[in-house]
């Protein structure tokens, strides 16, 4: 069980407000995480709180995390400020009408961005890094220091996770990098992920790393 | 040809978007195991509705449709060079369809052409045998728990790990801990004790051809597999690594011949998007029998 939020607002920020969702366990309630994603509704998320996330999210893997870090300038258009980063490579179709049609999207494993992604949050102000399988102390020091979350998606569960994609804006990168590793540009509603490393210095990932050492040194 | 090309490609589509039921199975009963309210829980709960919507769309389970590693059961005579001819039409038809993502990247120029056909992809084992017919199995594996496999050359000092079934336990153990949820779990393991370091992962992957309630007909690997499970489903890891009763729904375990000098350990991960199928062909190259 999750704290609930307190009172809904029914104002302009009403966007941290708690729901059921039929996906998750129904004893669990759902934070609405809706954008724009300023920096005071990431701190209020702490580690193991559900959310739901709806707003634009950009794609962006191995590629584009070397990439920018190399010094390579964001395409005209995309802007990570206030934004969510999601390590992903989708599965996109072209219908017959030229529209592109999202047929999987779960989350690639980010452990592989380690090496990138503390100094991405800082330099272009990221707020939520999507993903499986955790970061590690530099992304959750950066989390930490600038304010961002490490949001777990369930790893494979490409189909449920593509429903949650309403619309693709738009793919930036197509050519150079390729399908897999372009920058997608999603509109996504109530897509389900958990806080594993919050902006307070905690981690899931360590906690977990670091419980089942000691229970695996009981059993050698 | 064209017979089996459209059997291919359907063996393709279900490996794709149909988890094999011994795994759909495997994961329903750990879905039972989970206290309820958690996000383990919550977790494999998703994981259910995957599966029935990815079988329901016909799409893939995972975006991630894998290394393409076809196992070939053949009759002694069969074309292997048409054979794999038509398994690359297969796997570029099958992409354009979207069963397969274009997943497949040059490494030395990074681009990916979008066919999934190239130097190393698909791979096909051929083996032949005295039966007229053509056993066709397909595991896609994804890159995430492929990146988590490890190969343990033994002794290992850091593991107190020597030469002996109790340190391939402590190899197998602490692969499990290392990959955490970054294999997508729960897993399952394929383990080959032996060979050398390309043999060893080669056998270690053939072993996700068995149904996970298959038992081991080597009496003491099959304590080992029994013996590894239920340790590794006592450390916590949980289904992706958020804590939990379910680390994996099983572990097969083969043993290959070494040389002296050598004594590897071979883990293999698989993620809990298991995708595994297989056919078996008649003469016409249509599919007679489903595998799993």
């Amino acid at each position: 069980m999750v704290e609930c939020w307190s009172a809904a607002h029914t104002g302009g920020d009403h966007s941290l407000t708690p729901t059921l969702h039929d996906s998750w366990s129904r004893l669990i309630l759902m934070i609405q995480l809706i954008s724009p994603f300023t920096v005071d509704k990431v701190r209020e998320l702490k580690v193991g709180d559900p959310v739901e996330i709806t707003g634009v999210v950009f794609t962006g893997r191995d590629a584009v995390h070397k990439y920018l870090h190399e010094g390579g300038e964001l395409p005209p258009g995309v802007s990570l400020r206030d934004g969510i980063i999601y390590h992903c490579g989708p599965v996109v179709l072209k219908d017959e009408q030229g529209n592109w049609k999202v047929t999987a999207a779960g989350p690639t494993t980010s452990t592989r961005e380690e090496p990138y992604q503390a100094q991405i949050i800082k330099q272009f102000g990221v707020r939520g890094v999507i993903g499986k399988g955790g970061m590690g102390d530099r992304t959750a020091a950066a989390c930490k220091e600038h304010g961002c979350v490490y949001l777990h998606a369930v790893g494979g569960a490409a189909q449920v996770l593509a429903e949650c994609i309403r619309r693709v804006r738009n793919v930036y990168f197509l050519e150079k990098f390729g399908s897999p590793e372009a920058i997608w540009e999603f509109e996504v509603e109530k897509f389900p992920a958990v806080v594993t490393i919050d902006t307070h210095g905690n981690s899931l990932h360590k906690e977990v790393l670091a419980a089942s050492q000691a229970e695996l040194a009981k059993r050698l | 040809m064209n017979a089996l090309q459209d059997s291919l490609i359907e063996l393709i589509r279900r490996t794709s978007a149909e988890i094999p039921d011994d795994v759909q199975k495997a994961i329903l009963d750990s879905l039972e195991q989970e206290k309820k309210g958690t996000i383990a829980e919550s977790a494999l709960k998703i994981i259910e509705r995957n599966i029935a919507l990815a079988k329901q769309k016909s799409q893939p389970i995972c975006q991630d449709t894998g290394s393409i590693l076809f196992y070939v059961d053949c009759p002694v005579g069969l074309d292997q060079i048409a054979f794999e001819d038509a398994a690359c039409l297969a796997v570029k038809k099958s992409t354009k369809k979207g069963y397969l993502r274009q997943n497949s990247v040059d490494s030395l120029t990074g681009v990916n052409d979008g066919t999934n056909v190239g130097p190393g992809s698909p791979t096909l084992h051929f083996h032949q045998h005295r039966s007229d017919e053509i056993n066709v199995r397909l595991v896609l594996k994804g890159g995430g728990c492929e990146n988590v496999g490890a190969q343990y050359s033994l002794p290992n000092e850091k593991l107190k790990a020597d030469r002996d079934l109790n340190g391939c336990r402590k190899a197998i153990l602490d692969a499990v801990l290392q990959a955490q949820g970054k294999g997508c779990g729960p897993g399952i393991l394929g383990v080959c004790i032996g060979g050398d370091r390309a043999t060893g992962y080669e056998f270690s992957k053939r072993q996700f051809l068995r149904t996970v309630a298959d038992r081991n007909s080597v009496p003491e690997l099959d304590r080992l597999e029994q013996d590894i499970l239920t340790t590794a489903n006592e450390l916590g890891i949980g289904p992706m690594g958020f804590g939990g009763k379910t680390t994996l729904l099983g572990v097969k375990i083969c043993a290959v011949n070494r040389l002296p000098a050598s004594y590897f350990v071979s883990v293999s991960y698989m993620c809990w998007a298991y995708r595994r199928q297989g056919v078996t062909l008649n003469s016409k190259g249509e599919i007679s029998k489903w595998l799993y």
